[in-house]
């Protein structure tokens, strides 16, 4: 810490950062542009000038670029200073000499850092009465809007693309006063975190192409936090509704987690909410046909069924905690399953365990980041966890920083510290069968079956503790590599293993973990991070449950008379002769969903569920963070909460057959979990994701509307001219309306969207930090259930390495070995009913090993029937071994497996 | 007694004096051209809307009577439904004074009495005329940047064509 002087303030501040920063920090209003928290300063928009005087007798001072100087002890600065404030206002003039007069038709309007900025310089009259210059926009794909004219050249967007996110496909072209940010030509970008761009960028040249479709102005918009539920990372963010529409999805600062960035498919995945394909009315089966009905039949028709047998209950990963909890509570452990394969049961309970038992730590996304030795084993996180991709991808930084700490170079001299990088080696590792988008920035890449990997990792484990177990008929090359990179992780201060469920393999999860344990008997900050499939995978492991092979078995021997299917669709998990049994086998289904799955073509009845959006509830990333999404738009009944559509069917039975008393007492989400803290001691903590709906500051609910909201008195009058009351939802501390409380000091939970005086851009997060890039001033927003200071006094020293390693991956000469091609748009469930989502989306391909690619397609033979397939030689595949789109080709896709591979009969081999 | 007279003969010299009393309807009122009465959204010179669905007028109504929803076509943004409840609106012309298009504007009409106040709801169909209004010449979209059917992009007042990229000169 150290002082320095703003105008004659004494401010405490932080020695390693700019004064930009500081003078954020202090709570100045001084405009920038091209300084990022997250990329650093590069001095180019001039916007910043401060006068920096060297001394108390300097009267005069000189004019200096903020984020450019170094905070250093009893720096004495001015921005008020009229030299300054001159320099800033021509600045911004100059700036907006070519700036068009588009803010009515800007969709950044209302919420763009120009705006702010040119208010906070004072500049409010154009004096320019020349010519404007004009540039051409091109088609950047679903995702993103471009409209070059508003360009102030600060150069932020390639920077954040190219340097940040590693994309190579948009660039600064031209020169001067024409200087052009896009493609090469017209066509999608391609990469990962394109849709950042609408945030990074500070003027509308990038905007959200899908929200301008239904576009309306930030303040007008009801927004709460939110979490999204398209992978297991479990990134922040803020949704925006208005008019009872879900509107667009914004990032929601975590320090720990996503911090200023989100992936493509969880800003643009969230269509499904208002597609077409919503489930909006109870549907019962009459007479063979699905008609709607209201909430009351639908419920008689239930409580028929429940009278003639047993109800069995399945649940999701991709349900909230509370809907899982209440299922579980309705049908009773024995009749509980989790709706996942016993495979990826298995999968996730050895996570959930490998991760409790693991003695190093547990790092977050962001700890990630300051990783100086990664090993991606067999996971390809750029397509299961993106936004983890994201964050290895920072730790090759690592070597740059250290090697810009000894030169003395402050590592946010963005340009300079690059530059120094482009040197240093990286210490990324990545295994995986295929190619990932890592590979670009990996010291070393390796290829090979996953049961290749996994007997490398062995290899690896074994070499840094002699007391796990070891390989035997290791390949010498592979016992080389062994050894090397045993070096590289033992030499690490801050190792890091990554490994996951994509390939279905224990063993490579088990390796992982040995390698982690083995690091952290000498590096207690040896990390393991496992990924996860679906948004709730690790809550749905924490609960517990049958797999869904016992519910085929039991339905088989007809003990089932009533399956309860909760946000499931079982046809991602079963083969269609498994539905068609089970439909078969059992007289009556109920399906609990927001969305028409192909399994709702078998429920005798079908009862609307709120999507994320629309209710409140609690999820568990794959790191073991409870996270509460908060609900933002208010459905007309009878859509209601999963937990909600479970206590109404407890309730129509008549008597209650079991001692669900609780369930039916409910009144709140709060009572929920706290029914959920009794049942489940190891979720207790779930509670405290976030304040409960009984959370007040200063006696006030919290705002969910910006105070200046419009349309009050009007927007519904269409329907009734009378005033009705704002909805209220009993589950959530929000106001629905523009009355409560609202400010920087909020929890970090509940920050419904970033606002300031003088700052209504996103840029405004900079108010709700303690330090920026730091924690929020309202503490942090979800609560980690696996802490690693608990399983320390448990665990049974020393650790229990796995033991048992798998064979050599022997490739076979009528069989290939199909491994998922997972996909960042394409392979997950929900974000694929998202219009924009769908459109990024590619055709299915099967991926075979350029070396056997012979013929342009190929016949697969899956569990379900023949597929013909377009192939892709994939570098670098091993031999014996095809990679097939995950659901994409068949619906069920059960992995790993062999499947015979055949020409297309009538087809030639290719010339 | 004498009071009783005198306001008597008071009253009757009333009927001597100048008439106040203005025999409405009858007798309609001048009002000038920028009194404040019944809200219209007037169209450009071309006949095209002039309203760009901006939000402006609706988040500066005090009473939070206007509410739109913006939409698009050939670039051009339109209000897909534009709404005000005039048993709310008070008149005082802010949503005037925000427009920054000139389209939405308060006319010397008041007579607007109805017997349902549902009926005080006007959407854009109510509200839009076929005219300019008070503007005659301004048009928005010959002063913004983009591009519109008939005005081809760095074609707009003071504007030069788009920058050729692949020149190499200054
Ligand atoms: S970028 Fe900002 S200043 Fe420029 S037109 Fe859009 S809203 Fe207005
Ligand atoms: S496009 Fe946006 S981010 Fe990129 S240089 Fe221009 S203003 Fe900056
Ligand atoms: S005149 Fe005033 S009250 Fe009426 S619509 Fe306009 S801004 Fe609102
Ligand atoms: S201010 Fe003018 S252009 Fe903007 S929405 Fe209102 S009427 Fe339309
Ligand atoms: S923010 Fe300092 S020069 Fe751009």
């Amino acid at each position: 810490m150290t002082t320095i002087r703003i105008d004659g303030r004494d401010c405490p501040t932080r020695s390693d950062i700019n004064l930009l920063q500081a003078c954020l920090e202090a709570g100045a209003n001084l405009p920038y542009f091209c300084w990022h928290p997250e990329l650093g300063s590069v001095g180019a928009c001039r916007q910043c000038a401060i006068k920096q005087f060297s001394g108390p007798d300097d009267r005069k001072g000189r004019i200096v670029m903020a984020c450019m100087t170094p905070v250093s002890e009893n720096t004495i600065i001015s921005i008020d200073d009229p030299e300054a404030r001159d320099f800033r206002a021509s600045v911004i003039e100059w700036m907006m000499v070519n700036h068009p007069h588009d803010c009515p038709v800007c969709e950044e309007g209302g919420e763009c850092h120009l705006q702010d900025m040119t208010v906070m310089t004072g500049h409010n009259t154009r004096r320019y009465r020349f010519t404007k210059r004009t540039h051409r926009n091109q088609d950047l794909g679903p995702f993103v809007k471009h409209e070059m004219n508003r360009c102030i050249a600060c150069y932020r967007c390639v920077r954040f693309y190219r340097d940040y996110a590693g994309g190579d496909d948009l660039a600064a072209f031209a020169s001067h006063d024409n200087v052009y940010f896009g493609r090469a030509e017209d066509g999608t970008l391609q990469n990962a975190f394109s849709g950042n761009l609408v945030e990074i960028c500070p003027t509308g040249v990038f905007t959200d192409k899908p929200f301008s479709t239904v576009y309306t102005r930030k303040w007008d918009m009801r927004g709460t936090p939110s979490v999204c539920v398209h992978c297991a990372v479990g990134c922040n963010t803020i949704v925006n509704a208005r008019e009872e529409t879900l509107r667009r999805v914004l990032n929601r600062y975590n320090t720990d987690i996503n911090r200023y960035v989100l992936c493509d498919r969880g800003r643009f995945g969230h269509g499904f909410v208002n597609a077409p394909t919503r489930i909006r009315t109870p549907l019962n089966t009459i007479d063979g046909q699905q008609v709607s009905v209201p909430m009351a039949d639908a419920l008689t028709a239930f409580a028929r069924m429940a009278a003639k047998g047993r109800i069995v209950g399945i649940a999701s990963p991709r349900a909230a905690l509370e809907t899982c909890f209440s299922l579980h509570t309705l049908v009773g452990p024995q009749h509980f399953a989790t709706g996942q394969t016993r495979h990826e049961q298995e999968c996730t309970e050895l996570a959930h365990a490998l991760l409790t038992r693991h003695p190093g730590a547990l790092p977050t996304l962001h700890e990630m980041e300051s990783a100086d030795a990664v090993l991606v084993l067999g996971e390809d996180v750029c397509a299961t966890a993106p936004r983890l991709g994201l964050s290895l991808r920072q730790s090759v930084r690592q070597a740059s920083f250290h090697t810009a700490d000894n030169a003395k170079v402050p590592r946010w001299m963005d340009a300079a510290v690059r530059t120094l990088g482009s040197e240093c080696p990286s210490a990324l590792h990545v295994m995986t069968p295929a190619p990932t988008d890592l590979d670009s920035v990996a010291a070393e890449t390796f290829r090979a079956a996953p049961d290749d990997i996994a007997r490398l990792g062995f290899a690896i484990a074994h070499e840094i503790d002699p007391s796990a177990t070891p390989v035997t008929d290791l390949a010498p090359d592979d016992a080389v590599r062994a050894t090397r990179i045993a070096h590289a992780l033992m030499a690490a201060r801050k190792p890091l293993i990554v490994s996951g469920m994509q390939y279905g393999s224990l063993a490579l999860m088990q390796a992982a973990s040995s390698i982690a344990a083995a690091l952290a008997r000498a590096t207690p900050a040896a990390g393991l991070s496992l990924v996860l499939p679906e948004c709730n995978s690790m809550g749905l492991a924490m609960i517990g449950g049958l797999p869904l092979e016992t519910v085929m078995e039991q339905a088989r021997a007809g003990e089932i008379s009533t399956l309860i299917i909760v946000e499931n669709d079982l046809t991602r998990d079963l083969s269609p002769a498994d539905v068609a049994e089970l439909v078969a086998a059992v007289p009556d289904i109920v399906v609990i969903d927001h969305t028409v799955t192909p399994l709702c073509h078998h429920a005798s009845l079908i009862l609307p569920v709120a999507a994320f959006s629309e209710c409140s509830g609690t999820l568990v990333s794959q790191e073991g963070r409870a996270q509460r999404f908060f609900q933002v738009v208010f459905p007309p009944a009878p859509i209601q909460a999963g937990w909600r559509w479970i206590q109404a069917l407890a309730r129509s039975l008549d008597p209650p057959p079991r001692p669900i008393t609780g369930l039916l007492g409910w009144r709140d989400l709060n009572e929920v979990l706290a029914a959920l803290a009794m049942a489940f001691p190891n979720l207790a903590q779930a509670a405290m994701a976030a304040p409960g709906a009984d959370y007040r500051i200063n006696g006030e609910k919290l705002r969910s509307q910006t105070y200046r909201a419009s349309g009050r008195t009007v927007i519904r009058s269409f329907i009734s001219v009378r005033d009705q009351p704002p909805p209220a939802s009993p589950d959530t501390p929000f106001s629905s309306s523009m009355e409560g409380a609202y400010g920087p000091e909020m929890p970090g939970a509940l920050v419904p969207t970033y606002q300031a005086p003088a700052w209504n851009s996103v840029q405004a997060l900079n108010r709700f930090q303690f330090e920026i890039g730091g924690p929020m001033r309202g503490g942090p927003s979800g609560i980690r259930l696996l802490s690693h200071a608990e399983h320390h006094d448990t665990e049974p020293h020393p650790y229990a390495y796995a033991t048992d390693i798998p064979a050599p991956y022997a490739p076979q000469a009528d069989a290939v070995l199909v491994l998922p091609d997972t996909r960042l748009f394409g392979s997950e469930e929900l974000s694929m009913f998202s219009p924009p989502i769908i459109a990024r989306s590619t055709a299915p391909m099967l991926g075979l090993p350029a070396s056997v690619t012979t013929s342009d397609r190929m016949v697969l033979h899956l569990e379900d029937g023949p597929h013909i397939l377009p192939v892709e030689p994939v570098p670098g595949l091993p031999a014996g071994i095809a990679l097939c789109p995950a659901h994409m080709v068949a619906r069920a896709f059960r992995f790993p497996r062999m499947a015979r591979l055949e020409t297309v009969p009538g087809e030639g081999e290719r010339s | 007694m004498f009071d009783t007279l005198r306001t008597l003969f008071l009253t009757a010299l009333h009927a001597f004096h100048r008439r106040a009393t203005v025999q409405y309807p009858e007798q309609q009122p001048y009002l000038p051209p920028r009194y404040r009465g019944r809200i219209i959204l007037s169209r450009d010179p071309d006949g095209m809307e002039r309203c760009v669905a901006c939000n402006l007028c609706a988040v500066v109504c005090p009473v939070d009577c206007i509410s739109l929803q913006k939409t698009e076509a050939d670039g051009r943004w339109y209000p897909e439904y534009f709404r005000i409840n005039f048993s709310r609106c008070i008149f005082c012309g802010f949503c005037e004074e925000a427009c920054p298009t000139y389209a939405i504007q308060l006319t010397p009409d008041f007579e607007m009495g109805e017997y349902a106040r549902h009926n005080l709801v006007y959407e854009k169909e109510d509200l839009l005329i076929s005219g300019t209004g008070k503007y005659p010449e301004y048009s928005f979209y010959n002063v913004a940047g983009i591009p519109i059917p008939g005005k081809a992009r760095g074609t707009s007042e003071r504007e030069r064509p788009p920058v050729d990229l692949h020149s190499l000169l200054p």
